[in-house]
């Protein structure tokens, strides 16, 4: 008799992936999961095969297919009907939208944004600090500083983000499936509406751009742009801000970890790199066959679902050595946080740049921050979407 | 032991680059982006010599970089 692993749990502790997922080598890279459907799928643990999986262009991101897995019911509500943008297609339709973000979204500017970034942590810092010594760390700073440099970069304006935010908090995490699809409506309108505006009278936003090459040939129409902004607003603020959250819990609660931070912060960059690879905050990604695929002697069949725990996975000890340790000093390359493949996250040179500015600012200004309450009563978020705090007092 | 240098062409393929920019961050001496955001190798480093070249190469999600020893004519 075999047990039934369902997929996805919760974390019992905010940084370590969830206890219920296999892990010993034998387990490894693949097993069988269970979806709140019922639906009986491939989950990936493993390093290699996760890596080659990803990188393999017969899976799919098609989730208006019948048969791609999708891990609640509110998902469900709305990508079965329509698919995100970039992250829902295939190439060569994703090809065709990533090609049109690139430029936006390159290293060097990630590196011109520095000093905005910074600009933006230091104001909200100097704003914590006059109303301290105790703070709610996600709304006073973990949330607004991606908030506040995707509106800049994108060109959508700050003064609606008590609209927008509450919109993805909605659209992510329900509670109910018409709360989802609401959000979403409620986004694309209020997007559909900005981009109506941005063609009358243009900015210098990355939409701006988009909006420009979408009145030539060829270029986007009004629904694709739509949808692309909201995909780029979305992922844009709640992902670095759980990173934000849960990597200032994750260092406070390794003193020893952070004192070595503290003494030389030169080291802030690669601790940033092991606290993505430690905390792998998108911890569910999904796909679905188009052909039969054998990995490492496992026959994944046509047709069948594939989710991958980028936390299990970025803790294989085939490819880190004692890998639920938090250390600078190892190389946390080739990590899966970000994803592989033609969907690796595009915005992950922005992302490493507002972590290093935000965590790296919040440990030089706060000497003494510390959790105003006990570690084990602050909330987390539950394994069904993306991992973070849902709050974090601290004082100073 | 050092072992006989075999000249090597270090290229990118960009129909196949999705800009995620992981050759210029893990070598940047030898990988840049181009203005579009493609990766390119840097002029002069065709050679693809240095000790991150191929921890790039791994990085690349898309495997778009390849390493391989240089024929006559691309070394000419
Ligand atoms: C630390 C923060 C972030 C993490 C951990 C993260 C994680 C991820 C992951 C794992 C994927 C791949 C999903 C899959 O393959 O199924 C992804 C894709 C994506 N991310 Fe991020 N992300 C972060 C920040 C950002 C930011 C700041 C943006 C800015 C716009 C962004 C935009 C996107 C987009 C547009 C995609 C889809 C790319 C495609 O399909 O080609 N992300 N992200
Ligand atoms: S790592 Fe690969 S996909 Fe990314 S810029 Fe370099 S060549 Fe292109």
């Amino acid at each position: 008799m075999t047990k039934t692993v369902a997929f996805p749990q919760n974390r019992t502790c905010p940084y370590h992936p969830p206890t219920g997922y296999p892990r010993t080598e034998e387990e490894r890279p693949l097993s069988r999961v269970t979806l709140w459907d019922g639906r009986s799928v491939w989950l990936v643990t493993g390093h290699a095969a996760a890596r080659a999986l990803l990188a393999d262009q017969r899976l799919s991101t098609d989730s208006t297919r019948d048969d791609f897995p999708l891990p609640t019911e509110r998902a469900s509500a709305v990508r079965r009907r329509r698919r995100a943008a970039l992250l829902g297609w295939d190439d060569p339709e994703h090809n065709a939208q990533r090609r049109m973000l690139i430029p936006s979204f390159t290293l060097k500017r990630a590196e011109t944004l520095r000093p905005r970034i910074q600009e933006t942590v230091d104001r909200l810092l100097d704003a914590m600090v006059a109303q301290g010594p105790t703070a709610e760390l996600v709304s006073a700073f973990a949330l607004p500083v991606p908030s506040i440099v995707i509106c800049d970069l994108l060109g959508v304006p700050y003064a609606d983000h008590d609209f927008f935010e509450e919109q993805s908090r909605r659209l992510l995490r329900g509670p109910t499936a018409a709360d989802t699809e609401d959000a979403l409506a409620r986004l694309e309108d209020y997007l559909g509406d900005l981009i109506d505006q941005k063609r009358l009278k243009p900015g210098e936003g990355v939409l701006d751009d988009l909006v420009a090459r979408g009145s030539g040939d060829g270029g986007p129409e009004r629904r694709e742009l739509v949808q692309l902004a909201t995909i780029l607003l979305v992922a844009g603020h709640e992902t670095t801000a759980n990173m934000i959250s849960l990597g200032t819990y994750t260092l406070l609660r390794h003193p020893e970890r952070l004192a070595e931070l503290r003494a030389d912060p030169t080291l802030v960059p690669a601790a940033v790199e092991e606290l993505l690879r430690f905390l792998s905050i998108a911890d569910g990604l999904l796909r679905v066959a188009r052909e039969d695929i054998d990995v490492e002697g496992t026959v994944i069949r046509a047709g069948e679902g594939v989710v991958f725990s980028t936390s299990v996975i970025n803790r294989d000890a085939a490819a880190y050595s004692d890998p639920d340790s938090l250390d600078w000093a190892r190389s946390a390359r080739h990590h899966v946080a970000f994803g592989f493949g033609i969907h690796q996250c595009l915005g992950q040179n922005l992302a490493r740049a507002e972590l290093e500015i935000a965590l790296g600012t919040l440990l030089r200004r706060l000497p003494g921050l510390r959790l105003a309450v006990p570690a084990e009563e602050i909330p987390f978020k539950p394994g069904d979407t993306i991992q973070g705090m849902l709050e974090l007092p601290v004082t100073w | 032991m050092a072992k006989e240098a075999v000249p090597m062409r270090v290229s990118i393929d960009s129909d196949v680059c999705i800009g995620a920019g992981q050759c210029a961050l893990t070598s940047p001496d030898v990988f840049t982006q181009d203005d579009d955001g493609f990766g390119t190798v840097v002029p002069g480093r065709e050679d693809g010599t240095g000790p991150l070249v191929r921890e790039a190469v791994r990085a690349c999600p898309v495997q778009a970089i390849t390493l391989h020893e240089a024929t006559e004519e691309s070394r000419a």
